[in-house]
């Protein structure tokens, strides 16, 4: 995984509350296997007109949040299914950030798998971050995970909450798999125990 | 002498592999279900580092989010989701994953086909990259719904890094009033304490009503945990659960079966025990839920009137109400008893056993659906057809005017061409009632079986303790 330390760019406000997995990638879009450009169909239902026109009322259509690469929103971001899809619907459009006061759990955890930031702050400062960009004549920010700092528009900073483990994993790029089988021999002893003690859990199957 | 602890406690538990000095810990993963939708770049992923498959012993695999459910499907009646299908099926043949195709009498929803087959079990940790791998915890299965790289961890090492979530107990006192069932339980929870009241949290549902509860109705409650904000729900084992589980393909046998039966006897939380967080709920109050807007949350019962944007203190509340209303195409203050429907839907991981399809056929028998309204019946699995075929249900339903499909996803997720046009009203078993869950632009509102049914056959949203004799 690509290590995240800091990043200047782009910020676009989407102050909804509960905006699920379903808004953010859609089953139509999901469904048919390896999406070929899942950046593309980020937000299908809301960016696209149904005659699949661009909708000029959608805030990432708008130029001035042309390149958005950080987006704030409100309360329970990415509630819903667990789609790792909506994820990579997000980093496919350039998303590398998302600045929200919760966060839907299975979402939370398919984002850091993925190098995708989840900054958490309250809801008075994700309504404050998103007042700030709507008046900037340069709606950009800075988010610094190394300092857990989000620098405004307007040059004022902002800490954000992520857990150290997560911080960690994202600063080194490191990936939970390799964790995974550096300890395999742990968990081999442990199958030991567990087989007798637990005999009943292992299914006696024939081969598949 | 040991801490008193919860359910969830004695699972954890008996499931760390090891501890990480940050609070984590690498758990077993007892049971691993695989839905086409969401493992195909795991596998690739394996394929890629040239690894093979941990536990293929604990591994199942299913076809169901997105195929036909026509009558004589197979892969390709639905041209768009074909590549995909046929990806799982040659995936699970390399890797040596059994998997219950498309036309296997094992096949149906994974999280139904889970318990039905007695691959849930009692104290064993289960995942799928699904978030409905709740409904396990019905059995008392502390199961919860994973993303694709996590399937590629899960498949790789049979474990995954887990945080020790917190504990809640939801405590439903009192009986079920008539017309009131397991779902209008659980959308009157979420409906009272909101779509991320559980995050963070498992939740254990107990007390009078659920111990009173069978096994299909508490497979119902923990469904819907993910709506309520907690990835996991569980339900403590007892009498009800060992005679459900009893002789099923996948669980236990002879000395096995003895030893598991006492294990199960163990696990229910300590009386001690406590909580991070509680709620109790008294069931002699609830009456048959509807959902009016696009969130779970947005729940009324069927003699209330859709609430004001202006009665909401909070100002992001209130946009969210007037969205919801523009979207449903809904007015404040008025009443959804009346409100003509376009789809009645029974289906889904949420109501589609065959216990939810017997509620609904009380209702329609010698009614039918009028003139305009589509009705359709998806069984939750091809069992459950077949049982529900054996007692002449089918019959009902198609003698009503309802269509009897094949089983699957379908219009619960709108993946497989099963759609609600833009614009039309639907009322559903399902779980999820977000814009354009069941299709683009569709509206759908959330009820029981019985309300769904009752809707069906009378062309409205209608309160079903009229039509109930
Ligand atoms: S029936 Fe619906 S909620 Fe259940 S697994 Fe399928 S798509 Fe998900």
């Amino acid at each position: 995984m690509e290590p995240f330390t800091k990043l200047h760019g782009r910020a676009a406000p989407l102050m909804r509350a509960n905006i699920d997995t379903d808004a953010i990638i859609s089953a139509q879009a999901m469904v048919g296997g390896q999406v070929a450009d899942p950046g593309k169909v980020l937000f299908t239902h809301w960016r696209y007109l149904p005659d699949g026109a661009p909708n000029p009322d959608f805030v990432l259509n708008q130029p001035r949040y042309g390149g958005t690469s950080v987006l704030v929103a409100a309360r329970n971001f990415g509630c819903g299914s667990s789609r790792e899809h909506a994820v990579w619907a997000l980093t496919g459009y350039g998303i590398r950030c998302v600045i929200a006061p919760s966060f839907g759990e299975i979402f939370y955890d398919n984002a850091f798998q993925n190098g995708l930031l989840l900054a958490t702050v309250t809801d008075e400062q994700a309504e404050h971050v998103a007042d700030t960009l709507a008046q900037a004549t340069e709606p950009d920010v800075t988010v610094d995970l190394e300092t857990r700092l989000i620098i405004l528009p307007d040059g004022r900073p902002l800490t954000f909450e992520i857990p150290g483990e997560r911080r960690e994993a994202l600063l080194g790029g490191l990936d939970d798999l390799d964790l995974l089988r550096a300890r395999t021999g742990e968990t081999d002893r442990w199958l030991e125990t567990d087989r007798a003690a637990r005999p009943w859990a292992y299914p006696q199957r024939k081969a598949a | 002498m040991i801490a008193p602890a919860t359910l969830f406690e004695k699972i954890w538990a008996s499931h760390v592999v090891s501890a990480f000095e940050d609070g984590r810990a690498i758990v077993h993963i007892d049971r691993h279900l695989l839905q086409e939708t969401t493992c195909e770049k795991a596998f690739d992923g394996l394929g890629r580092r040239g690894l093979s498959i941990r536990a293929p012993d604990l591994t199942f695999a299913v076809i169901d989010h997105s195929v036909a459910t026509t009558p004589g499907r197979t892969a390709a009646s639905f041209p768009p989701t074909r590549n995909s299908i046929e990806a799982m099926q040659r995936n699970c043949g390399v890797y040596g994953v059994e998997l219950f195709d498309i036309d296997d009498e094992r096949q149906g929803i994974v999280h139904v086909i889970s318990p039905e087959l007695g691959i849930a079990l009692p104290g064993c940790t289960l995942v799928c990259a699904d978030s409905h791998t709740a409904t396990c915890g019905g059995l008392g299965s502390w199961a919860w719904g994973i993303g694709t790289t996590q399937v590629l961890h899960v498949l790789a090492t049979q474990t995954l890094i887990q945080r020790r979530p917190k504990t809640m107990r939801v405590s439903f006192t009192g009986r079920l009033p008539a017309g009131v069932f397991a779902k209008d339980l659980v959308l009157y929870l979420i409906g009272r304490h909101g779509t991320a009241a559980g995050t963070g949290h498992v939740v254990e549902y107990s007390g009078e009503a659920i111990r009173s509860l069978p096994i299909e109705a508490r497979l119902t409650i923990c469904n819907m945990s993910i709506e309520f904000g907690a990835r996991s729900g569980l339900i403590a084992p007892d009498d009800s659960t060992i005679e459900y589980l009893a002789g099923r393909p996948f669980a236990p046998r002879g000395a096995d079966w003895d030893s598991a039966v006492q294990a199960w006897r163990a696990l229910p939380s300590d009386d001690d025990a406590s909580y991070d967080t509680e709620i109790a709920i008294d069931c002699t109050r609830i009456r048959p839920q509807v959902s009016w807007g696009t969130s779970p949350q947005d729940m009324i019962a069927i003699d209330e009137t859709i609430p004001a944007p202006d009665a909401a203190a909070d100002p992001e509340r209130r946009r969210v109400i007037e969205r919801a209303l523009a979207y449903m195409a809904l007015t404040p203050g008025q009443r959804l008893e009346g409100l003509p429907i376009d789809y009645a839907f029974i289906g889904s991981c949420t109501n589609a056993r065959l216990s939810d399809l017997q509620e609904a056929a009380a209702i329609i028998r010698g009614r039918h659906v009028p003139q305009g309204v589509t009705a359709i019946v998806v069984p939750g699995s091809t069992q459950v057809k077949r049982q529900a075929e054996a007692i002449g249900l089918d019959r009902v339903f198609r003698d009503a005017g309802f269509e009897w499909r094949e089983s699957g996803c379908s219009m619960c997720v709108a993946g497989n061409g099963d759609m609600v046009p833009p614009g039309q009203r639907s009322i559903s078993t399902t779980n999820r009632n977000f814009e354009s869950r069941q299709g683009p632009g569709s509206r759908t509102h959330l009820a029981s079986p019985a309300m769904v049914a009752a809707a069906a056959v009378t062309g409205r949203i209608t309160d079903v303790r009229r039509l109930m004799g």
